[in-house]
Protein backbone atom coordinates (compact mmCIF):
# COMPACT_ATOMS: atom_id res chain seq x y z
CA UNK A 1 0.00 0.00 0.00
CA UNK A 2 2.00 2.95 -1.28
CA UNK A 3 1.04 6.29 0.08
CA UNK A 4 2.30 8.51 -2.64
CA UNK A 5 2.43 12.20 -2.03
CA UNK A 6 0.13 13.01 -4.92
CA UNK A 7 -2.57 10.90 -3.33
CA UNK A 8 -2.82 13.10 -0.26
CA UNK A 9 -6.39 14.45 -0.15
CA UNK A 10 -6.82 18.17 -0.63
CA UNK A 11 -8.51 18.74 2.71
CA UNK A 12 -5.42 17.36 4.44
CA UNK A 13 -3.13 19.79 2.67
CA UNK A 14 -5.50 22.61 3.57
CA UNK A 15 -5.66 21.53 7.19
CA UNK A 16 -1.87 21.64 7.46
CA UNK A 17 -1.89 25.05 5.82
CA UNK A 18 -4.43 26.28 8.38
CA UNK A 19 -2.27 25.11 11.24
CA UNK A 20 0.74 26.83 9.66
CA UNK A 21 -1.24 30.07 9.53
CA UNK A 22 -2.34 29.64 13.14
CA UNK A 23 1.32 29.32 14.15
CA UNK A 24 2.06 32.60 12.39
CA UNK A 25 -0.77 34.20 14.38
CA UNK A 26 0.68 32.74 17.56
CA UNK A 27 3.89 34.67 17.02
CA UNK A 28 2.03 37.72 15.82
CA UNK A 29 0.17 37.83 19.13
CA UNK A 30 3.43 38.37 20.96
CA UNK A 31 3.73 41.91 19.60
CA UNK A 32 2.00 43.06 22.76
CA UNK A 33 1.25 41.47 26.13
CA UNK A 34 -2.48 42.11 25.63
CA UNK A 35 -2.77 39.96 22.53
CA UNK A 36 -0.18 37.39 23.55
CA UNK A 37 -2.43 34.95 25.37
CA UNK A 38 -4.84 34.81 22.44
CA UNK A 39 -1.81 34.16 20.22
CA UNK A 40 -0.75 31.25 22.36
CA UNK A 41 -4.24 29.79 22.06
CA UNK A 42 -4.00 30.01 18.26
CA UNK A 43 -0.78 28.05 18.56
CA UNK A 44 -2.50 25.32 20.56
CA UNK A 45 -5.36 25.12 18.06
CA UNK A 46 -2.87 24.90 15.21
CA UNK A 47 -1.07 22.03 16.90
CA UNK A 48 -4.33 20.22 17.61
CA UNK A 49 -5.36 20.50 13.96
CA UNK A 50 -1.99 19.19 12.75
CA UNK A 51 -2.06 16.21 15.12
CA UNK A 52 -5.72 15.39 14.52
CA UNK A 53 -5.32 15.53 10.75
CA UNK A 54 -2.36 13.18 10.87
CA UNK A 55 -4.20 10.76 13.12
CA UNK A 56 -7.24 10.71 10.87
CA UNK A 57 -5.42 9.95 7.63
CA UNK A 58 -3.12 7.29 9.03
CA UNK A 59 -4.54 4.15 10.49
CA UNK A 60 -3.00 4.28 13.87
CA UNK A 61 -2.64 1.83 16.68
CA UNK A 62 -4.41 4.38 18.79
CA UNK A 63 -3.81 3.00 22.29
CA UNK A 64 -0.02 3.10 21.94
CA UNK A 65 -0.01 6.57 20.45
CA UNK A 66 -2.44 7.97 22.97
CA UNK A 67 -0.29 6.39 25.66
CA UNK A 68 2.86 8.04 24.30
CA UNK A 69 1.14 11.42 24.06
CA UNK A 70 -0.33 11.08 27.55
CA UNK A 71 2.99 10.16 29.13
CA UNK A 72 4.99 12.82 27.28
CA UNK A 73 2.29 15.44 27.63
CA UNK A 74 1.82 14.71 31.31
CA UNK A 75 5.51 15.09 32.01
CA UNK A 76 5.69 18.28 29.97
CA UNK A 77 2.66 19.81 31.65
CA UNK A 78 3.90 18.89 35.10
CA UNK A 79 7.32 20.45 34.46
CA UNK A 80 5.72 23.57 33.00
CA UNK A 81 3.61 24.10 36.13
CA UNK A 82 6.43 23.46 38.56
CA UNK A 83 9.42 25.14 36.97
CA UNK A 84 10.75 28.26 38.67
CA UNK A 85 10.86 31.32 36.47
CA UNK A 86 14.56 31.75 37.22
CA UNK A 87 15.13 28.29 35.71
CA UNK A 88 13.51 29.25 32.39
CA UNK A 89 16.77 29.33 30.40
CA UNK A 90 17.65 25.73 31.20
CA UNK A 91 14.06 24.65 30.65
CA UNK A 92 14.08 26.13 27.17
CA UNK A 93 17.45 24.52 26.44
CA UNK A 94 16.09 21.20 27.64
CA UNK A 95 13.01 21.53 25.44
CA UNK A 96 15.21 22.36 22.44
CA UNK A 97 17.10 19.15 22.96
CA UNK A 98 13.84 17.19 22.78
CA UNK A 99 12.89 18.77 19.46
CA UNK A 100 16.34 17.88 18.16
CA UNK A 101 16.06 14.29 19.35
CA UNK A 102 12.54 13.93 17.94
CA UNK A 103 13.84 15.14 14.55
CA UNK A 104 16.64 12.57 14.65
CA UNK A 105 14.23 9.78 15.57
CA UNK A 106 11.81 10.74 12.81
CA UNK A 107 14.68 10.87 10.34
CA UNK A 108 15.92 7.43 11.35
CA UNK A 109 12.38 6.03 11.25
CA UNK A 110 11.91 7.47 7.76
CA UNK A 111 15.21 5.93 6.67
CA UNK A 112 14.23 2.52 8.01
CA UNK A 113 10.70 2.63 6.67
CA UNK A 114 10.68 5.01 3.68
CA UNK A 115 7.54 3.41 2.29
CA UNK A 116 5.39 4.75 5.12
CA UNK A 117 6.64 8.27 4.43
CA UNK A 118 5.98 8.06 0.71
CA UNK A 119 9.55 8.95 -0.21
CA UNK A 120 10.32 5.97 -2.43
CA UNK A 121 11.27 6.79 -5.98
CA UNK A 122 9.06 4.44 -8.05
CA UNK A 123 11.69 4.27 -10.81
CA UNK A 124 14.46 2.80 -8.66
CA UNK A 125 12.65 1.45 -5.61
CA UNK A 126 15.13 3.34 -3.45
CA UNK A 127 14.65 6.51 -1.43
CA UNK A 128 14.33 9.49 -3.77
CA UNK A 129 17.55 11.49 -4.05
CA UNK A 130 15.95 14.78 -3.02
CA UNK A 131 14.48 13.12 0.05
CA UNK A 132 17.89 11.75 0.96
CA UNK A 133 19.39 15.24 1.05
CA UNK A 134 16.46 16.52 3.11
CA UNK A 135 16.67 13.58 5.48
CA UNK A 136 20.43 13.86 5.82
CA UNK A 137 20.24 17.56 6.59
CA UNK A 138 17.26 17.13 8.91
CA UNK A 139 18.98 14.44 10.93
CA UNK A 140 22.24 16.39 11.03
CA UNK A 141 20.59 19.60 12.25
CA UNK A 142 18.45 17.65 14.69
CA UNK A 143 21.46 15.89 16.15
CA UNK A 144 23.41 19.15 16.49
CA UNK A 145 20.40 20.73 18.18
CA UNK A 146 20.16 17.80 20.56
CA UNK A 147 23.75 17.54 21.75
CA UNK A 148 24.27 21.30 21.72
CA UNK A 149 21.15 21.86 23.81
CA UNK A 150 22.11 19.18 26.27
CA UNK A 151 25.41 20.95 26.92
CA UNK A 152 23.63 24.32 27.12
CA UNK A 153 21.17 22.78 29.58
CA UNK A 154 23.97 21.38 31.74
CA UNK A 155 25.81 24.69 31.75
CA UNK A 156 22.72 26.80 32.46
CA UNK A 157 21.49 24.58 35.26
CA UNK A 158 24.91 24.62 36.88
CA UNK A 159 25.41 20.88 36.48
CA UNK A 160 28.44 21.71 34.39
CA UNK A 161 30.83 24.61 34.84
CA UNK A 162 29.77 27.67 32.85
CA UNK A 163 33.40 28.39 32.11
CA UNK A 164 34.44 27.80 28.53
CA UNK A 165 36.29 24.54 27.98
CA UNK A 166 38.72 24.91 25.12
CA UNK A 167 40.20 22.05 23.22
CA UNK A 168 43.36 22.72 21.29
CA UNK A 169 42.81 22.93 17.53
CA UNK A 170 39.04 22.92 18.05
CA UNK A 171 38.41 25.17 15.07
CA UNK A 172 40.20 22.74 12.78
CA UNK A 173 38.31 19.80 14.28
CA UNK A 174 34.95 21.55 13.97
CA UNK A 175 35.49 22.69 10.42
CA UNK A 176 36.73 19.24 9.48
CA UNK A 177 33.66 17.62 11.01
CA UNK A 178 31.35 20.06 9.30
CA UNK A 179 32.99 19.41 5.94
CA UNK A 180 32.76 15.65 6.52
CA UNK A 181 29.03 15.92 7.29
CA UNK A 182 28.33 17.95 4.16
CA UNK A 183 30.36 15.61 1.96
CA UNK A 184 28.58 12.59 3.40
CA UNK A 185 25.17 14.18 2.81
CA UNK A 186 26.23 14.65 -0.80
CA UNK A 187 27.50 11.07 -1.02
CA UNK A 188 24.25 9.84 0.54
CA UNK A 189 22.44 10.76 -2.69
CA UNK A 190 24.38 8.12 -4.61
CA UNK A 191 24.80 5.52 -1.88
CA UNK A 192 22.00 4.99 0.60
CA UNK A 193 23.81 2.41 2.74
CA UNK A 194 23.23 2.57 6.47
CA UNK A 195 26.83 3.45 7.29
CA UNK A 196 26.56 6.74 5.41
CA UNK A 197 23.33 7.71 7.12
CA UNK A 198 24.42 6.75 10.61
CA UNK A 199 27.87 8.30 10.24
CA UNK A 200 26.16 11.59 9.37
CA UNK A 201 24.05 11.21 12.50
CA UNK A 202 26.99 10.35 14.75
CA UNK A 203 29.26 13.12 13.47
CA UNK A 204 26.45 15.62 13.96
CA UNK A 205 25.98 14.60 17.58
CA UNK A 206 29.71 15.12 18.10
CA UNK A 207 29.89 18.51 16.43
CA UNK A 208 26.92 19.82 18.42
CA UNK A 209 28.70 18.84 21.60
CA UNK A 210 32.02 20.38 20.50
CA UNK A 211 30.37 23.61 19.35
CA UNK A 212 28.81 24.50 22.68
CA UNK A 213 31.46 23.18 25.06
CA UNK A 214 33.85 26.15 24.53
CA UNK A 215 31.18 28.85 24.96
CA UNK A 216 31.06 30.69 28.28
CA UNK A 217 28.00 31.19 30.46
CA UNK A 218 27.47 34.83 29.59
CA UNK A 219 27.26 34.08 25.88
CA UNK A 220 24.36 31.76 26.58
CA UNK A 221 21.71 34.24 25.33
CA UNK A 222 23.25 33.87 21.88
CA UNK A 223 23.67 30.11 22.13
CA UNK A 224 20.15 29.46 23.30
CA UNK A 225 18.74 31.64 20.50
CA UNK A 226 20.92 29.84 17.99
CA UNK A 227 19.73 26.43 19.16
CA UNK A 228 16.18 27.74 18.98
CA UNK A 229 16.87 28.57 15.37
CA UNK A 230 18.37 25.13 14.66
CA UNK A 231 15.38 23.33 16.11
CA UNK A 232 13.31 25.25 13.55
CA UNK A 233 15.55 24.36 10.61
CA UNK A 234 15.44 20.71 11.68
CA UNK A 235 11.63 20.77 11.65
CA UNK A 236 11.66 22.49 8.25
CA UNK A 237 14.01 19.89 6.75
CA UNK A 238 11.71 17.13 8.00
CA UNK A 239 8.76 19.05 6.56
CA UNK A 240 10.41 18.91 3.13
CA UNK A 241 10.88 15.15 3.51
CA UNK A 242 7.26 14.64 4.48
CA UNK A 243 5.93 17.28 2.09
CA UNK A 244 4.11 18.84 5.00
CA UNK A 245 3.42 22.56 4.75
CA UNK A 246 2.67 22.96 8.47
CA UNK A 247 6.16 21.70 9.28
CA UNK A 248 7.82 23.79 6.58
CA UNK A 249 6.06 26.98 7.65
CA UNK A 250 6.70 26.35 11.32
CA UNK A 251 10.32 25.45 10.71
CA UNK A 252 10.87 28.64 8.75
CA UNK A 253 9.16 30.74 11.44
CA UNK A 254 11.11 29.21 14.30
CA UNK A 255 14.32 29.25 12.33
CA UNK A 256 14.08 32.94 11.52
CA UNK A 257 12.87 33.76 15.01
CA UNK A 258 15.94 32.17 16.57
CA UNK A 259 18.22 33.77 14.02
CA UNK A 260 16.80 37.23 14.72
CA UNK A 261 17.13 36.75 18.47
CA UNK A 262 20.76 35.66 18.02
CA UNK A 263 21.35 38.77 15.96
CA UNK A 264 19.74 41.02 18.59
CA UNK A 265 21.83 39.42 21.33
CA UNK A 266 25.05 39.76 19.34
CA UNK A 267 24.36 43.43 18.61
CA UNK A 268 23.64 44.03 22.29
CA UNK A 269 27.07 42.65 23.14
CA UNK A 270 28.77 44.21 20.13
CA UNK A 271 30.13 40.81 19.25
CA UNK A 272 30.02 39.11 15.91
CA UNK A 273 28.14 35.87 15.68
CA UNK A 274 31.30 34.13 14.51
CA UNK A 275 33.28 35.26 17.55
CA UNK A 276 30.57 33.99 19.90
CA UNK A 277 30.48 30.62 18.17
CA UNK A 278 34.27 30.49 18.11
CA UNK A 279 33.83 30.66 21.86
CA UNK A 280 36.14 31.22 24.77
CA UNK A 281 34.85 34.61 25.93
CA UNK A 282 34.75 34.98 29.70
CA UNK A 283 37.64 32.64 30.28
CA UNK A 284 40.71 33.34 32.33
CA UNK A 285 42.59 34.46 29.25
CA UNK A 286 41.01 37.92 29.13
CA UNK A 287 41.40 38.83 32.79
CA UNK A 288 45.08 39.74 32.54
CA UNK A 289 44.85 43.54 32.69
CA UNK A 290 42.63 44.12 35.69
CA UNK A 291 45.38 44.26 38.33
CA UNK A 292 46.01 48.00 38.12
CA UNK A 293 42.57 49.10 39.22
CA UNK A 294 42.19 47.12 42.43
CA UNK A 295 43.60 49.79 44.74
CA UNK A 296 41.21 52.60 43.85
CA UNK A 297 39.08 54.03 46.68
CA UNK A 298 35.37 53.33 46.78
CA UNK A 299 32.51 54.05 49.16
CA UNK A 300 30.54 51.45 50.98
CA UNK A 301 26.97 52.14 52.00
CA UNK A 302 24.47 50.43 54.25
CA UNK A 303 20.90 49.45 53.57
CA UNK A 304 19.74 52.32 55.79
CA UNK A 305 21.74 54.82 53.72
CA UNK A 306 20.27 53.42 50.54
CA UNK A 307 16.73 53.57 51.93
CA UNK A 308 17.24 57.15 53.04
CA UNK A 309 18.62 58.27 49.69
CA UNK A 310 15.85 56.60 47.71
CA UNK A 311 13.07 57.85 49.97
CA UNK A 312 14.21 61.38 49.38
CA UNK A 313 14.60 60.95 45.66
CA UNK A 314 12.04 61.91 43.07
CA UNK A 315 12.91 59.21 40.60
CA UNK A 316 14.65 55.87 40.87
CA UNK A 317 15.66 53.67 37.95
CA UNK A 318 16.29 50.04 38.82
CA UNK A 319 18.77 48.13 36.67
CA UNK A 320 18.48 44.37 37.22
CA UNK A 321 20.94 41.76 35.94
CA UNK A 322 21.71 38.09 36.19
CA UNK A 323 22.67 38.48 39.86
CA UNK A 324 19.06 39.35 40.66
CA UNK A 325 17.95 36.08 39.09
CA UNK A 326 20.60 34.09 40.95
CA UNK A 327 19.54 35.40 44.34
CA UNK A 328 15.81 35.38 43.46
CA UNK A 329 15.54 39.02 44.49
CA UNK A 330 12.72 39.98 42.11
CA UNK A 331 9.90 39.77 44.69
CA UNK A 332 11.79 41.78 47.29
CA UNK A 333 12.66 44.27 44.57
CA UNK A 334 9.03 44.72 43.59
CA UNK A 335 8.18 45.31 47.25
CA UNK A 336 10.89 47.95 47.39
CA UNK A 337 9.36 49.58 44.32
CA UNK A 338 5.92 49.57 45.96
CA UNK A 339 7.23 51.10 49.18
CA UNK A 340 9.01 53.84 47.24
CA UNK A 341 5.94 54.55 45.15
CA UNK A 342 3.92 54.97 48.33
CA UNK A 343 6.37 57.70 49.27
CA UNK A 344 5.71 59.38 45.96
CA UNK A 345 8.93 58.30 44.27
CA UNK A 346 8.74 57.46 40.58
CA UNK A 347 10.12 53.97 39.95
CA UNK A 348 11.14 52.54 36.58
CA UNK A 349 13.08 49.51 35.48
CA UNK A 350 15.76 49.53 32.79
CA UNK A 351 16.53 46.29 30.99
CA UNK A 352 19.61 45.66 28.91
CA UNK A 353 18.95 43.18 26.09
CA UNK A 354 21.57 40.71 27.33
CA UNK A 355 20.81 41.00 31.03
CA UNK A 356 20.34 37.45 32.26
CA UNK A 357 20.89 34.22 30.45
CA UNK A 358 18.31 34.40 27.68
CA UNK A 359 16.47 37.07 25.70
CA UNK A 360 13.79 38.70 27.84
CA UNK A 361 14.88 36.85 31.00
CA UNK A 362 14.61 39.91 33.27
CA UNK A 363 11.19 40.87 31.93
CA UNK A 364 9.76 37.49 32.83
CA UNK A 365 11.18 37.61 36.34
CA UNK A 366 9.81 41.10 36.95
CA UNK A 367 6.45 40.04 35.54
CA UNK A 368 6.49 37.06 37.88
CA UNK A 369 7.00 39.46 40.79
CA UNK A 370 3.96 41.47 39.60
CA UNK A 371 5.89 44.43 38.32
CA UNK A 372 3.55 46.05 35.75
CA UNK A 373 5.13 45.75 32.33
CA UNK A 374 4.59 49.41 31.56
CA UNK A 375 7.13 50.31 34.26
CA UNK A 376 9.77 48.21 32.51
CA UNK A 377 11.75 49.83 29.70
CA UNK A 378 14.23 48.73 27.09
CA UNK A 379 17.66 50.27 26.83
CA UNK A 380 16.99 52.70 24.00
CA UNK A 381 13.74 53.93 25.57
CA UNK A 382 15.16 54.75 28.97
CA UNK A 383 18.82 55.56 28.50
CA UNK A 384 18.25 59.29 28.19
CA UNK A 385 16.31 59.29 31.49
CA UNK A 386 19.35 58.47 33.64
CA UNK A 387 20.61 62.07 33.36
CA UNK A 388 17.42 63.28 35.08
CA UNK A 389 17.17 60.43 37.55
CA UNK A 390 18.09 60.89 41.19
CA UNK A 391 19.07 57.29 41.79
CA UNK A 392 20.19 54.42 39.58
CA UNK A 393 19.79 51.22 41.58
CA UNK A 394 21.95 48.54 39.96
CA UNK A 395 21.26 45.05 41.21
CA UNK A 396 23.16 42.05 39.92
CA UNK A 397 24.25 43.75 36.71
CA UNK A 398 27.75 44.90 35.94
CA UNK A 399 29.16 44.94 32.43
CA UNK A 400 25.95 46.36 30.96
CA UNK A 401 26.57 49.52 33.02
CA UNK A 402 30.28 49.88 32.31
CA UNK A 403 31.10 53.27 30.78
CA UNK A 404 34.38 51.84 29.48
CA UNK A 405 32.29 50.39 26.66
CA UNK A 406 31.79 53.97 25.46
CA UNK A 407 35.22 55.43 26.06
CA UNK A 408 37.98 52.84 26.37
CA UNK A 409 38.96 51.45 22.99
CA UNK A 410 41.17 48.80 24.59
CA UNK A 411 38.35 47.36 26.67
CA UNK A 412 37.06 43.96 25.58
CA UNK A 413 33.53 45.30 25.80
CA UNK A 414 34.23 48.50 23.82
CA UNK A 415 31.35 49.35 21.54
CA UNK A 416 28.75 47.39 23.46
CA UNK A 417 25.64 49.51 24.10
CA UNK A 418 25.43 50.17 27.86
CA UNK A 419 23.02 51.76 30.30
CA UNK A 420 24.24 55.23 31.30
CA UNK A 421 23.84 54.71 35.05
CA UNK A 422 26.81 56.96 35.82
CA UNK A 423 24.73 59.97 34.72
CA UNK A 424 22.27 59.58 37.60
CA UNK A 425 22.82 61.82 40.65
CA UNK A 426 23.52 58.79 42.82
CA UNK A 427 24.35 55.25 41.86
CA UNK A 428 23.53 52.49 44.32
CA UNK A 429 25.35 49.36 43.24
CA UNK A 430 24.29 46.08 44.82
CA UNK A 431 27.06 43.53 44.44
CA UNK A 432 28.18 40.46 46.29
CA UNK A 433 31.76 41.66 46.84
CA UNK A 434 34.31 44.00 45.35
CA UNK A 435 36.43 41.10 44.21
CA UNK A 436 34.32 39.67 41.46
CA UNK A 437 34.28 41.31 38.09
CA UNK A 438 31.66 40.81 35.41
CA UNK A 439 31.81 38.06 32.85
CA UNK A 440 34.05 40.10 30.59
CA UNK A 441 36.68 40.26 33.33
CA UNK A 442 36.88 44.05 33.18
CA UNK A 443 36.76 46.54 36.03
CA UNK A 444 33.89 48.99 36.14
CA UNK A 445 34.68 52.69 36.72
CA UNK A 446 31.22 53.20 38.15
CA UNK A 447 32.35 51.48 41.39
CA UNK A 448 34.85 54.23 42.12
CA UNK A 449 32.83 57.33 41.32
CA UNK A 450 32.14 59.92 44.01
CA UNK A 451 28.41 59.56 43.59
CA UNK A 452 28.44 55.77 43.78
CA UNK A 453 27.66 53.84 46.91
CA UNK A 454 28.50 50.15 46.91
CA UNK A 455 26.01 47.93 48.73
CA UNK A 456 27.94 44.73 49.25
CA UNK A 457 25.69 41.80 50.09
CA UNK A 458 23.54 39.12 48.58
CA UNK A 459 21.06 40.95 46.37
CA UNK A 460 17.93 39.57 48.00
CA UNK A 461 19.14 40.12 51.58
CA UNK A 462 20.20 43.65 50.76
CA UNK A 463 16.84 44.56 49.24
CA UNK A 464 14.96 42.97 52.14
CA UNK A 465 17.01 45.02 54.61
CA UNK A 466 16.35 48.16 52.59
CA UNK A 467 12.63 47.34 52.66
CA UNK A 468 12.71 47.11 56.46
CA UNK A 469 14.23 50.59 56.64
CA UNK A 470 11.70 51.91 54.14
CA UNK A 471 8.90 50.34 56.14
CA UNK A 472 9.09 52.73 59.09
CA UNK B 1 11.37 16.61 -7.59
CA UNK B 2 7.92 17.92 -8.50
CA UNK B 3 7.30 18.82 -4.91
CA UNK B 4 10.55 20.60 -4.30
CA UNK B 5 9.73 23.90 -5.97
CA UNK B 6 6.32 24.43 -4.30
CA UNK B 7 7.87 23.40 -0.99
CA UNK B 8 10.74 25.79 -1.47
CA UNK B 9 8.30 28.59 -2.32
CA UNK B 10 6.38 28.01 0.90
CA UNK B 11 9.62 27.85 2.84
CA UNK B 12 11.11 31.05 1.47
CA UNK B 13 7.87 33.01 1.88
CA UNK B 14 7.48 31.69 5.42
CA UNK B 15 11.01 32.85 6.23
CA UNK B 16 10.01 36.35 5.16
CA UNK B 17 6.80 36.19 7.18
CA UNK B 18 8.86 34.98 10.14
CA UNK B 19 11.32 37.81 9.71
CA UNK B 20 8.67 40.52 9.83
CA UNK B 21 6.53 38.90 12.50
CA UNK B 22 9.45 38.30 14.84
CA UNK B 23 10.79 41.83 14.54
CA UNK B 24 7.38 43.06 15.67
CA UNK B 25 7.58 40.99 18.87
CA UNK B 26 8.19 43.27 21.83
CA UNK B 27 11.56 42.56 23.51
CA UNK B 28 9.78 42.14 26.84
CA UNK B 29 8.21 38.97 25.44
CA UNK B 30 11.36 37.40 24.02
CA UNK B 31 11.40 34.62 26.60
CA UNK B 32 7.79 33.60 25.90
CA UNK B 33 8.67 33.84 22.20
CA UNK B 34 11.37 31.22 22.67
CA UNK B 35 9.05 29.03 24.68
CA UNK B 36 6.25 29.18 22.13
CA UNK B 37 8.51 28.68 19.12
CA UNK B 38 9.78 25.66 20.97
CA UNK B 39 6.28 24.35 21.36
CA UNK B 40 5.32 24.88 17.73
CA UNK B 41 8.54 23.41 16.35
CA UNK B 42 7.30 20.20 17.94
CA UNK B 43 4.94 20.01 14.99
CA UNK B 44 7.58 17.47 14.05
CA UNK B 45 5.25 15.17 15.95
CA UNK B 46 3.44 14.81 12.61
CA UNK B 47 6.43 12.87 11.28
CA UNK B 48 6.63 10.89 14.49
CA UNK B 49 2.96 9.92 14.22
CA UNK B 50 3.43 8.73 10.65
CA UNK B 51 6.38 6.59 11.75
CA UNK B 52 4.50 5.23 14.75
CA UNK B 53 1.41 4.37 12.75
CA UNK B 54 3.25 2.72 9.86
CA UNK B 55 1.28 -0.25 8.59
CA UNK B 56 2.16 -3.78 9.53
CA UNK B 57 5.00 -5.15 7.45
CA UNK B 58 7.03 -1.99 7.90
CA UNK B 59 10.01 -1.87 10.17
CA UNK B 60 9.19 -2.60 13.82
CA UNK B 61 12.16 -0.50 14.94
CA UNK B 62 10.89 2.41 12.94
CA UNK B 63 7.54 2.15 14.69
CA UNK B 64 9.06 2.21 18.16
CA UNK B 65 11.36 5.07 17.25
CA UNK B 66 8.28 6.90 16.07
CA UNK B 67 6.49 6.24 19.34
CA UNK B 68 9.47 7.52 21.32
CA UNK B 69 9.53 10.63 19.15
CA UNK B 70 5.80 11.10 19.76
CA UNK B 71 6.44 11.02 23.51
CA UNK B 72 9.37 13.46 23.33
CA UNK B 73 7.50 15.88 21.10
CA UNK B 74 4.49 15.68 23.43
CA UNK B 75 6.64 16.75 26.38
CA UNK B 76 7.53 19.77 24.35
CA UNK B 77 4.07 20.56 23.04
CA UNK B 78 2.30 20.38 26.39
CA UNK B 79 5.24 21.79 28.33
CA UNK B 80 5.94 24.55 25.83
CA UNK B 81 2.40 25.85 25.50
CA UNK B 82 1.70 25.52 29.22
CA UNK B 83 4.81 27.34 30.31
CA UNK B 84 4.17 30.07 27.73
CA UNK B 85 0.63 30.47 29.00
CA UNK B 86 1.93 30.65 32.56
CA UNK B 87 4.47 33.31 31.69
CA UNK B 88 2.06 35.40 29.62
CA UNK B 89 -0.43 35.31 32.45
CA UNK B 90 2.09 37.14 34.63
CA UNK B 91 2.44 40.19 32.40
CA UNK B 92 0.12 42.76 33.89
CA UNK B 93 -0.48 46.41 33.30
CA UNK B 94 -0.53 49.09 35.96
CA UNK B 95 -3.79 50.76 37.09
CA UNK B 96 -5.86 47.86 38.31
CA UNK B 97 -4.75 47.05 41.84
CA UNK B 98 -1.70 49.26 41.97
CA UNK B 99 1.37 48.61 44.12
CA UNK B 100 1.29 48.30 47.85
CA UNK B 101 -1.53 45.82 47.83
CA UNK B 102 -0.22 42.36 48.42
Amino acid sequence: MHETLAATPAWVLLAYLVSGVLFILALRGLSSPETSQQGNRYGMIGMTIAVATTLIIHNVGLPLIVGAIAIGGGIGYFIAQRIKMTAMPELVAGFHSLVGMAAVLVGVAAYLNPDAFGIIDPATGEIAAVSRVEMGLGVAIGAITFSGSVIAFLKLSGRMSGAPIQLPARHVINLGLLAAILILVGYFTVDQSPWVFFTITALSFIIGFLLIIPIGGADMPVVISMLNSYSGWAAAAMGFTLNNSAMIITGALVGSSGAILSYIMCTAMNRSFISVIAGGFGGESVSGDKGAAVERPWKRGSAEDAAFIMQNAESVIIVPGYGMAVSQAQHALREMGDLLKKDGVSVKYAIHPVAGRMPGHMNVLLAEANVPYDEVFELEDINSDFAQADVAFVIGANDVTNPAAKTDKTSPIYGMPVLDVEKAKTVLFVKRSMGGVGYAGVDNDVFYMDNTMMLLADAKKMVETINKSLGH
Amino acid sequence: MDHLIPQLSIFVLACFVGYYVVWSVTPALHTPLMAVTNAISSVIIVGALIAASAAVGGSETSKWLGLLAVALASVNIFGGFAVTQRMLGMYKKKDRKVGGSK
